[in-house]
C-alpha cells in the first residue's frame, strides 16, 4: 500500500500492517506466482468494482513493468453502456492489452435476456468464457470472486483447477498450505485464480476509496429511467429494452450494488452519491449483495451447479 | 457483508477510519463431528450481525427443510456450503468465513472433524494465528480432540482456546468444566501445546460468546469474542526475526531496471542494508524498495515489494534475499515431518516435486523413520505412508536449497510435495533440521572425466532401458542387442531384473514401495556404469512412469533410451514363459504387474517395439541401428 500508509517504525505498536495492507500483499503475491508459473495467463475483466480492484492490484504487482498478461472481457453485448466506456478507459490507463470475446453462436442466434431466460447466461457467459480460453490457449485466468459472496464460494480454493472441458470438481481440489500454491497442470487443463478471495465487500469499497480507484458511475445514485418488473427496478439503458404491457419507464434516483447485463440487474432506490455514502448504505442495508442478480434465485445450490458447468 | 456498528449511522467517517486500521486475526475451529463447530461459527457471524435479512429468511426456510433443530433456526446451515454436505449433514472441506468487530477483522477456517479429513485441518491450520478446539461438555476429551490438538501443535499455532461447548446440556456445571480442563491440560502439556485459554460456552444459546454469561458466575475469564479481539497476533515475532524474502519474479521492464519481486516472510529491510543471496551466499546491498506508490524507507514481513540491488549479481526466482549476518542454512537433505494428503501412498525413493518458498526442486523420501499415531502419540515403523498419516521422514533434494527450520519460520521451513504424474499436492512437510551427512559429504572431484573414460573405449556411453510386461520379450531382445553390440566391439553390460534381484536387491519384495527402491538402485548402478563409459542394457518391467523418469533424469542428455517392448496383456499371458501369469491368476502371486498391479505405459519412449509386428531379431537390429546409426 502507498507510502503515506507505510507501516509505523516504532516497535511498540503491535499491528504494524492493517488488514487491508495484508490483503493487498497477499493478492499481489498470488498474481506474481501465476505470472511466474503459468505459460499464458489472462485477467478476466467484468468491469465491476471487484475487477477494478483486481486491475489496480495487478498494476502494483508488476510495477514498473506493465502487467505481463492481457485483459479479457467476455461480452454478452447486453452490458450497461457506462460499463463499455469504463472498459476502454481502464485498459488504456493501466497499460493492459484488452481482448473482447463475444460468443459467435449466441450472436448468430440472437440470444437475449428477454426471450432466452437462463440460456442467455449459459451461452454468452459460460460458453463464451470457455470458447475464449480455448481460442487463445490461456492456461490461467484471474477472476474477481470473493469467498464472502456466497456459501459455495467460501470453500473455493484460490487456485481452482478445471479439467480440459472446464469442469470444476469440488471434491478434487488441491489443498493450499501456507502461501504455497501448486500451479502445475497437464496440457489442456487450466486454473481459475481468485486473488481477492479473502476480501469482503467492505474491504473492496474501502480500498477503492483509499486508493482512488475509478469505478463505473452506475454504482452512484442518480436519476435514471427504470421500470418495475417482478419486484425489481430494471433500467432502460438503450432502445433494445422491451417493455411489457402496462410497463412504463419512470425516473427514479437509483444506484446499482452489482453490475451485469442491464435487463437482468436490479437497481435500488438510493441517495448515495459518494463512496462514503455507498459504504454507509451498504453497511446499513439489510439485503445481501448478490440479491440484485437474477441468476442466483432458482435454488439453494444453483451457484455451485453453475460452477461445476464452467461458469466463473 | 459487514459488521454493523452504531458508528456507521452516526459517523461513517469515524467508522471507516476505525475499520481501516483494524488488525487481522486468522483462526481455525476444530472439533469432532457434532461438537457444534458450524453452530459456533454461525453464532459468531449472527452475533456480529454479519447476516443480512434475505440470508436470514433463506436460513429460516432451510432450517425447516434441512435443519436439525426441529424447524427452529439452525445456525450451522449458514456455514455448511456445498450441496453434498448439506445432504449428509456434515462439513467436508475447509471453508473460510469473514466477520469483524469494532476492534478486529477475522478470517475463520472451518475445518472438518472427521478422521479421514486430517489434510483439511492441516491446510486450515497452516495460515492460522489461533485455534479454537471444541469439546462437547457431555463427552469430554475424545480421541479426536487429541488428534486435533496434536495437529495444532505440529503446525506451530502458538495460541489455543479450549471451548467447552454445549455447557447448557450439563447445567453449566463447574465440576464438569473443571474436570475436562484438568484432563485436557495434562494432555496438552505432554504434546507441548501452550497458551491455552479454556472457556465454558454454548454456541446454541450464545452464552459466553459475545458477553460474559450470568449462568457461569464461577468463570473468571473473558467471553470468546473479547478474547479473540484482544489476543496477541503472532505477527510481531515474524517481524522481529531475520530478514527473508523469497524471490518470486524478476522484474525487467528495460535494460536499466532489474528488480526482485516477492513477499517478505521475515524481518525488515531498508535501503543500504547488506544482504546475502541464499543459497549462493553472494553479498550485495539494497538500493531501493520499489512500489507503484513510491519508494519505501522500510518494508517488513507481510509486505509484497520489489527490491533493487547495488550490484549486478546472479539472483533469480526461488533464491532468497536474506540478512547478510543471519542468513538461512542451505542443504540438500533434511529430517522433516510429513502429513500425507493423497490416496496414493508415499513411496520412499519415488521422485516428487518439492515446492518451498518460490523454489521447486526434485525430491525423494530417503527414509521413513517412523509414523506417528496421532491418537496415542506412539511411534510406529512404516515402509509406506497412507492418506492422512503423519511421519518423521528424511527427504533428499537434487540441489541445495535455502531454508530455516519450520519452528523458526514456517514460510522458510514449510513445503509441499507434488506428484510428478498427476500434479496433485500429496503432502505438507515441515523441516526440522538439515542432516549432517549432507553438510559433510561433498562430491569428490575426479580428474579422469567421464568423457575421457568413454573416449578410450571409442564409444558414446548410453543406457538402454527395456520396459514392458513380464513375458513381453524384454530379456530376449536385450540379450540379442547385447550380442550384436559386443560383436561390433562395443563395451556393454546387461542388468537383468531377475538377476539383480538375486544379489544387490535380494532384500526387496514386490510391494509398490520395494519396486520403487528396486528401480532406484538399478538406475544408480546404471549411471555409475555409464559414467565408466559403458553401454548399459537394463531389462526391468519397471511398471511406474515416475521411476523410469527418475532413471532418465540421472543420465546425461541424449544418453538415455527408453525401449518400450509393447505386447498386449493377452499376448504376454498367452505366452507365459515362466508360468507366472497362471500363478498370479490363481492368487498365488501378489502384486503381479498387469494382473493385480498396474503397468503405466511409456508416453514418449525413444524406441517403441511392437511385438506383433517385429520378431526379436528384427527388434534387436532396429535398436542397434538407432544406437550406432
Amino acid at each position: 500500500m502507498s507510502s503515506r500508509r507505510a507501516p509505523q517504525t516504532d516497535t511498540l505498536s503491535p499491528p504494524r500492517l492493517t488488514h487491508l495492507q495484508r490483503l493487498e500483499a497477499e493478492s499481489i503475491h498470488i498474481m506474481r506466482e501465476v505470472a511466474a508459473e503459468c505459460a499464458k495467463p489472462v485477467m478476466l475483466y467484468s468491469i465491476g468494482k471487484d475487477s477494478a480492484v483486481m486491475l489496480h492490484l495487478a498494476a502494483k504487482a508488476f510495477y514498473p513493468s506493465p502487467p505481463p498478461f492481457p485483459l479479457l472481457h467476455v461480452d454478452t453485448t447486453w452490458k450497461f453502456r457506462a460499463m463499455y466506456q469504463m472498459r476502454e478507459r481502464m485498459a488504456a490507463e493501466l497499460g493492459f492489452e484488452l481482448l473482447v470475446h463475444k460468443n459467435p453462436d449466441a450472436l448468430a442466434r440472437g440470444i437475449n435476456p428477454f426471450d432466452h431466460g437462463s440460456l442467455h447466461t449459459d451461452l454468452w457467459k459460460t460458453e463464451g468464457l470457455k470458447q475464449a480460453l480455448d481460442l487463445y490457449g490461456f492456461d490461467a485466468a484471474f477472476g474477481g470472486a470473493r469467498r464472502d459472496e456466497e456459501k459455495s464460494r467460501a470453500k473455493e480454493r484460490i487456485f481452482s483447477f478445471r479439467s480440459a472441458n472446464h469442469r470444476w470438481d469440488p471434491k478434487n481440489q488441491r489443498p493450499e498450505l501456507w502461501r504455497l500454491y501448486n500451479a502445475r497442470k497437464h496440457k489442456g487443463e487450466s486454473i481459475r485464480v481468485f486473488p481477492i478471495s479473502n476480501w469482503t465487500e467492505l474491504d473492496v469499497w474501502q480500498y477503492i476509496q483509499l486508493e482512488n480507484i475509478p469505478v463505473v458511475p452506475l454504482y452512484f445514485a442518480a436519476e435514471r429511467p427504470v421500470v418495475r418488473r417482478d419486484g425489481a427496478l430494471i433500467m432502460v439503458d438503450d432502445d433494445r429494452m422491451r417493455l411489457r404491457d402496462g410497463e412504463k419507464a419512470e425516473t427514479l434516483k437509483v444506484r446499482f450494488r452489482t453490475l451485469g447485463c442491464y435487463p437482468l440487474t436490479g437497481a435500488v432506490e438510493s441517495n448515495a452519491e459518494t463512496l462514503t455514502a455507498i459504504i454507509q448504505e451498504m453497511l446499513l442495508t439489510t439485503t445481501s449483495e448478490r440479491q440484485g442478480r437474477v441468476i442466483d434465485h432458482d435454488q439453494g445450490a444453483s451457484m455451485e451447479k453453475k460452477k461445476q458447468e464452467g461458469y466463473f | 457483508m459487514a459488521h454493523v456498528s452504531n458508528l456507521v449511522g452516526e459517523d461513517i467517517e469515524a467508522y471507516l477510519k476505525q475499520h481501516q486500521h483494524k488488525s487481522l486475526l486468522r483462526f481455525i475451529t476444530c472439533g469432532s463431528v457434532d461438537d457444534g463447530k458450524s453452530t459456533l461459527i454461525g453464532r459468531l457471524l449472527y452475533d456480529s450481525r454479519m447476516i443480512f435479512e434475505d440470508q436470514l429468511a433463506a436460513l429460516e426456510a432451510d432450517s425447516k427443510i434441512a435443519g436439525t433443530r426441529g424447524g427452529a433456526l439452525d445456525l450451522a446451515l449458514l456455514v455448511d456450503g456445498l450441496a453434498a454436505e448439506r445432504e449428509q449433514g456434515i462439513t467436508i472441506d475447509v471453508a473460510y468465513r469473514f466477520f469483524s468487530t469494532d476492534k478486529r477483522k477475522f478470517i475463520v477456517a472451518d475445518t472438518p472433524g472427521h478422521e479421514q479429513y486430517t489434510r483439511n485441518m492441516v491446510t486450515g491450520a497452516s495460515t492460522a494465528d489461533l485455534a479454537i478446539i471444541l469439546i462437547d461438555a457431555r463427552k469430554g476429551v475424545l480421541t479426536q480432540t487429541r488428534r486435533h490438538s496434536y495437529l495444532v501443535q505440529l503446525m506451530g499455532i502458538r495460541r489455543a482456546v479450549l471451548a467447552v461447548n454445549k455447557m447448557d446440556l450439563v447445567e453449566w456445571s463447574k465440576d464438569t468444566f473443571d474436570k475436562i480442563v484438568a484432563d485436557y491440560t495434562g494432555f496438552a502439556d505432554r504434546i507441548g501445546l501452550q497458551n491455552i485459554v479454556a472457556m465454558p460456552l454454548s454456541g446454541l444459546t450464545g452464552d459466553n460468546i459475545t458477553s460474559k454469561s450470568p449462568l457461569t458466575p464461577w468463570y473468571e475469564g473473558p467471553a470468546l469474542m473479547q478474547h479473540l479481539e484482544e489476543v496477541e497476533i503472532d505477527e510481531q515475532r515474524r517481524i522481529n526475526g531475520p530478514f527473508r524474502m523469497p524471490v518470486q519474479w524478476v522484474n525487467r521492464p528495460n535494460a536499466d531496471f532489474r528488480g526482485f519481486a516477492g513477499q517478505i516472510v521475515g524481518g525488515a529491510v531498508r535501503p543500504g542494508d547488506t544482504i546475502r543471496i541464499a543459497p549462493s551466499g553472494k553479498l550485495s546491498t539494497i538500493a531501493r524498495i520499489v512500489t507503484k506508490d513510491g519508494d519505501l524507507r522500510e518494508a517488513v514481513a507481510g509486505q509484497s515489494v520489489t527490491l533493487t540491488l547495488t550490484d549486478e549479481i546472479d539472483c533469480s526466482r526461488g533464491d532468497v534475499i536474506a540478512a547478510a549476518t543471519d542468513p538461512p542454512e542451505a542443504s540438500d537433505q533434511f529430517e522433516t515431518t510429513l502429513v500425507w494428503m493423497s490416496d496414493e501412498p508415499a513411496l520412499p525413493g519415488r521422485p516428487y516435486w518439492l515446492k518451498i518458498g518460490a523454489r521447486t526442486v526434485s525430491a525423494s523420501i530417503t527414509e521413513i523413520k517412523h509414523k506417528i499415531n496421532v491418537n496415542t502419540l506412539e511411534e510406529l515403523a512404516a515402509k509406506v505412508l497412507d492418506l492422512n498419516e503423519i511421519a518423521v521422514a528424511n527427504i533428499s533434494v537434487d540441489q541445495a536449497i535455502a531454508f530455516d527450520t519450520y519452528d523458526a519460520n514456517p514460510d522458510m521451513g514449510g513445503f509441499i510435495l507434488i506428484d510428478r504424474t498427476t500434479n496433485a499436492t500429496v503432502a505438507a512437510g515441515l523441516i526440522h533440521f538439515a542432516l549432517r551427512r549432507a553438510q559433510n559429504v561433498h562430491w569428490q572431484s575426479i580428474d579422469v572425466t567421464r568423457s575421457a573414460r568413454a573416449e578410450i573405449k571409442n564409444q558414446k556411453p548410453a543406457v538402454l532401458w527395456f520396459t514392458g510386461l513380464s513375458g513381453a520379450g524384454k530379456s530376449t531382445i536385450a540379450n540379442l542387442v547385447d550380442k550384436k553390440l559386443h560383436s561390433l566391439g562395443k563395451h556393454t553390460v546387461l542388468l537383468d531384473g531377475d538377476n539383480v534381484r538375486h544379489g544387490l536387491n535380494r532384500d526387496l519384495g514386490f510391494t509398490d514401495a520395494d519396486r520403487v527402491e528396486n528401480i532406484r538402485r538399478v538406475a544408480e548402478v546404471a549411471k555409475l556404469m555409464a559414467d565408466a563409459g559403458l553401454i548399459v542394457l537394463v531389462s526391468f518391467i519397471s511398471p511406474f512412469r515416475a521411476e523410469r523418469d527418475l532413471a532418465r533424469r540421472l543420465m546425461a542428455d541424449g544418453e538415455f533410451f527408453e525401449v518400450f517392448v509393447d505386447t498386449s496383456l493377452a499376448d504376454a499371458e498367452k505366452r507365459d514363459v515362466k508360468g507366472l501369469y497362471a500363478k498370479a491368476r490363481a492368487g498365488q502371486l501378489k502384486n503381479f504387474t498387469g494382473v493385480n498391479s498396474p503397468y503405466e505405459r511409456p508416453e514418449n519412449p525413444e524406441i517403441h517395439i511392437d511385438t506383433t509386428k517385429l520378431d526379436a531379431e528384427a527388434a534387436a537390429a532396429l535398436i542397434v541401428t538407432r544406437l550406432t546409426g
